[in-house]
């Protein structure tokens, strides 16, 4: 510290760090993943993502992906709007995001179960009303509400940060020129919180797909997804090549949002944090 | 004598507890470069809001051509502004910026090509369609703002302190860029600024304001020459302004001299606000002063020099093309006709008063 | 008119958060419940009772558990702060390609998915024979932890005056005196939060220290994860109702001042420190 010119070496343990723990590990898997049991190169760890098994589970984990996202979306968007119009939105924002995250993911996934059963909570409430019950529980509806659930803060807070960095003047200038507020929002919002859209949907999609928990608690044992596949080959059949071949596969989707995530948010400090 | 376009009346608008407007009458005629001027918090921005729609008033209504348009939303309004730091479309090029206000109206292809070209001829800025708002200066955008605005045709254009964020050469050519506009269009100008200098060169009138009241309203020449108060007097430029008694007709004393002065009517022995820009104070030698004082303070200026001459005990701010050294005496004679009398406000409240033309 | 119309917007605004919030708390609400229900099945009620919250503190397994998953959160914060000051110091001086593509590995931990990088990190362990448990977690957690505490900090760094920290060498300081004069007080509010929220990520991670953990050793997310079959004790409802209204009462008594405060523009408000403690 005393050397000022030193101080670029301060860096050092650090670089070292993430050679050794990301970059190797991911090497690893790699070649995990591209190799057979007796170390001889193969593509087959990968290729059976094309077995009927496999590629069921990676489609049923895409559509329940694509419906989540969707879900969050449309849910987030006029959430994040409303936020971003209140004076001091600040403390419900730590309502929205901070305060759930200090009760254990799993456990609130896990109320689900008692909300939705047949005798449940939410059922108990609708044939109370004579309304008709819903028998969600154990199937991919309710995965996907789950998945809404625990991953909807993520879609509102980027969404929340793009809509408050519009200056108001640029709306009332749309107003100005002979906007109406629905071509005021399709032509002049919509397009300036293009980035804040990418990036709630890359923190939504990539979890979604890639959970095996949520699909675990409220899916029954019945549905796997691909994420439930790999954990299988690691926790259960040990079988390290094969998932790490299957989340070769994983990655493809994970590059390509990461690069989506790169083109369209280039501050993505602050719409992260 | 053109006619009245735009009428304000009686318009309240407050937020909270704080007062921003207080039973506010103003009129805007036909064709007439008008300018909002005063220190921030004055209201004028508020004014210029409720103009354009973006801001309804608590009380009072917006009369345009004779309609009352005090409930029509911005995007009714057959006028169009120019707002501070621009607020282009950033994810749209120049030419969709120019032309997002046409094509909400449903304008031809051909129509809009034509208005774009002529649009951007008119601001200077010719080839600079297909670019983007973040890759041009800020005089730049300015001038696409402009473009955006008047390719509308409104009838009025309303400008919020579109100049503020340029630099001064910038901002003294953009002056020019606007007369020239402003009669090239034939339109009416609202401008909103706390500039004086700004306001002095462009307007045909100039409001000025001051804490939701309106302190005077007239020409340029008017409001520097003749200031009706102390604020206005203070606002615009440097004064001198020195506590008074009105003797009579044409005499008033200060500073324990009497000065012989052309104003009338305030009656006798009346406590008057005296006037006296810098430039209008002549340095004399000693014995022909009317009071006397020793200078002590000189600054060369450029076109003159600026010197502070105590005199009866008061500052006097003088500008000058003689100089007369630090600790010389010198005397002070004013022209009769640059010496302005104001009446004192008859208490702190109404420093600020509603002004009726 | 006009008026009539934005009421009724707001009423539609208004309800529509509500309902937001009532799909965000119904867990939650429906976890406090259950850690007074006498009955032992989520099930069904079977009336109200607080010998859970007795209970608890005896129970070796849950207690254990709670130790293990507050140490690794503490120490991998704390590590992964000064780990993550340190570099952010060091990369300011860097030529800007090298940090850039530094800056590129670290977001992948942020990227990707978790249970790519359980994954990984559990292969790296197996490659080079280390023996799971408590050292691998800590491992894994720094590792996940540093980019959280590099990202608070940066905008903070780039932000810094650099004139400032000369100016105090100018006025005498000794280097180290003024980067603890000037300089920290500077990028406290981005350390202290980038700490926050390594802190909660840490104590809310599940999916990594499930690959990474072996046998023998549980933090309280791997615990419940091995509940769920035999079905989770209610002392767990418990420890989370417990948790849960502590930070609730931390965060009302720190929000509070700042409702009082006039919102200004240019200042940044204290609150986005805690508000981005807010996002994994």
């Amino acid at each position: 510290m005393k050397n000022r010119n030193n101080l670029k070496f301060m860096a050092g343990p650090y670089m070292v760090w993430a050679i050794g723990f990301i970059l190797i590990p991911l090497f690893i898997m790699f070649y995990f993943g591209l190799t057979d049991k007796n170390g001889m190169t193969s593509l087959a760890n990968v290729l059976s993502i094309a077995t009927p098994e496999h590629s069921k589970a990676l489609s049923l984990s895409i559509s329940l992906a694509v419906a989540a996202t969707v879900i969050c979306l449309l849910l987030g968007y006029p959430l994040a709007a409303i936020l971003a119009h209140m004076k001091n939105s600040s403390g419900v924002i730590i309502f929205v995001f901070i305060l759930p995250m200090w009760m254990n993911f799993l456990l609130r996934t896990l109320a689900w179960q008692t909300l939705l059963e047949k005798t449940g909570v939410i059922n108990t409430a609708l044939s109370a009303l004579h309304l008709p019950t819903i028998n969600i529980i154990n199937t991919s509806h309710a995965i996907v509400l789950g998945m809404v659930y625990n991953f909807l803060p993520f879609m509102v807070l980027p969404l929340y940060n793009s809509l408050t960095k519009i200056d108001e003047n640029v709306i009332n200038a749309a107003a100005d020129l002979g906007a109406n507020a629905f071509q005021t929002f399709f032509k002049i919002i919509l397009p300036l919180t293009v980035p804040g859209i990418m990036s709630g949907i890359t923190m939504v999609f990539v979890p979604s797909l890639t959970t095996f928990v949520i699909s675990k608690l409220l899916g029954g044992s019945k549905i796997l997804l691909i994420g439930n596949v790999i954990e299988e080959q690691f926790t259960q059949a040990a079988n390290w090549h094969l998932g790490s071949g299957l989340s070769i596969i994983l990655m493809v989707f994970i590059v390509i949002n990461m690069l989506i995530t790169a083109i369209f948010d280039r501050d993505r400090e602050g719409s992260l944090l | 004598m053109s006619k009245k376009l735009i009428e304000l009346n009686n318009i309240s608008k407050s937020y909270g507890s704080h007062i921003v407007l207080d039973e506010f009458d103003l009129y805007i005629k036909e064709n007439e470069f008008v300018t909002l001027l005063g220190p921030s918090g004055c209201g004028k921005t508020t004014t210029l809001r409720i103009i354009g729609g973006f801001e309804t008033p608590d009380t009072g209504n917006v009369l345009f051509d004779g309609t009352d348009i005090t409930n029509m939303p911005p995007n009714k309004r057959q006028l169009n502004t120019v707002f501070q730091k621009y607020a282009l479309f950033t994810h749209m090029n120049i030419e969709d910026n120019i032309a997002f206000g046409l094509k909400i109206k449903g304008k031809s292809d051909k129509y809009i090509r034509d208005k774009i070209e002529y649009a951007l001829r008119l601001v200077n800025l010719e080839g600079f369609g297909k670019r983007m708002p973040d890759s041009l200066s800020g005089g730049q955008q300015q001038r696409v703002a402009i473009a955006r605005a008047i390719v509308n045709e409104p009838k009025v254009l309303l400008l919020d302190e579109p100049l503020g964020a340029l630099d001064l050469k910038l901002r003294q050519d953009m002056q020019y860029e606007l007369i020239r506009l402003k009669e090239e269009l034939g339109i009416t100008f609202v401008y909103v600024t706390h500039d004086q200098e700004e306001a002095l060169t462009m307007s045909d009138t100039i409001v000025v304001m001051n804490q939701g009241y309106i302190q005077q309203i007239g020409t340029p020449e008017d409001i520097y020459n003749e200031p009706e108060n102390a604020f206005v007097a203070d606002f615009i430029g440097d004064s001198n302004i020195i506590d008074g008694i009105m003797l009579q007709d044409e005499l008033v004393m200060f500073l324990g001299a009497k000065f012989a002065c052309v104003d009338t009517g305030f009656g006798t022995n009346k406590p008057v606000d005296v006037v006296i820009r810098p430039e209008d104070v002549i340095l004399t030698p000693p014995e022909r002063g009317v009071i006397n004082g020793v200078v002590t303070h000189l600054i060369f200026k450029g076109v003159h020099y600026e010197m502070e001459v105590k005199a009866g005990g008061y500052e006097w701010l003088v500008h000058s093309t003689t100089m007369f050294p630090v600790g010389a005496e010198v005397g002070i004679q004013v022209d009769p006709f640059n010496i302005q009398i104001m009446n004192k406000p008859a208490s702190e409240d109404e420093e600020a008063v509603p002004l009726e033309e | 008119m006009r008026k009539g119309h934005i009421t009724a917007m707001s009423h539609i605004k208004r309800i529509y958060t509500a309902l937001i919030f009532i799909f965000l708390y119904a867990p939650i609400v429906t976890l406090i419940v259950l850690s007074f229900n006498k009955s032992k099945t989520r099930a069904k009620w079977g009336g109200f009772t607080f010998k859970w919250y007795a209970s608890l503190f005896t129970n070796r397994d849950i207690m254990e558990a709670l130790y293990t998953t507050l140490l690794i959160a503490v120490l991998s914060s704390a590590i992964a702060t000064v780990i993550g000051v340190c570099t952010c110091l060091g990369l300011r001086k860097m030529r800007s390609g090298v940090r850039t593509v530094v800056l590129g590995v670290t977001n992948i931990p942020m990227l990707n998915a978790d249970i790519v990088t359980g994954i990984s990190l559990m292969l790296l362990f197996l490659s080079f024979g280390m023996r799971f448990g408590f050292g691998t977690i800590l491992l894994s957690h720094i590792t996940f932890n540093i980019p959280y505490v590099i990202l608070s900090v940066m905008p903070r760094m780039k932000n810094l005056n650099v004139s400032v920290y000369e100016a105090a060498l100018d006025l005498g300081a000794s280097p180290f005196y003024a980067f603890f004069k000037v300089v920290m007080p500077d990028i406290l509010p981005g350390i202290l939060s980038g700490f926050l929220l390594a802190f909660t990520m840490s104590l809310d991670d599940f999916i990594i220290t499930h690959f990474t953990k072996g046998a023998g050793i549980d933090t309280l997310s791997t615990k419940i994860y091995t509940e769920v079959k035999k079905g989770i004790k209610p002392e767990m409802y418990a420890l989370s109702t417990i948790i849960f209204i502590t930070v609730l009462i931390l965060l009302i008594l720190i929000n509070r001042p700042e409702k009082e405060t006039v919102n200004t523009d240019k200042k940044e408000p204290a609150n986005t420190s805690v508000s981005s403690v807010v996002i994994p």
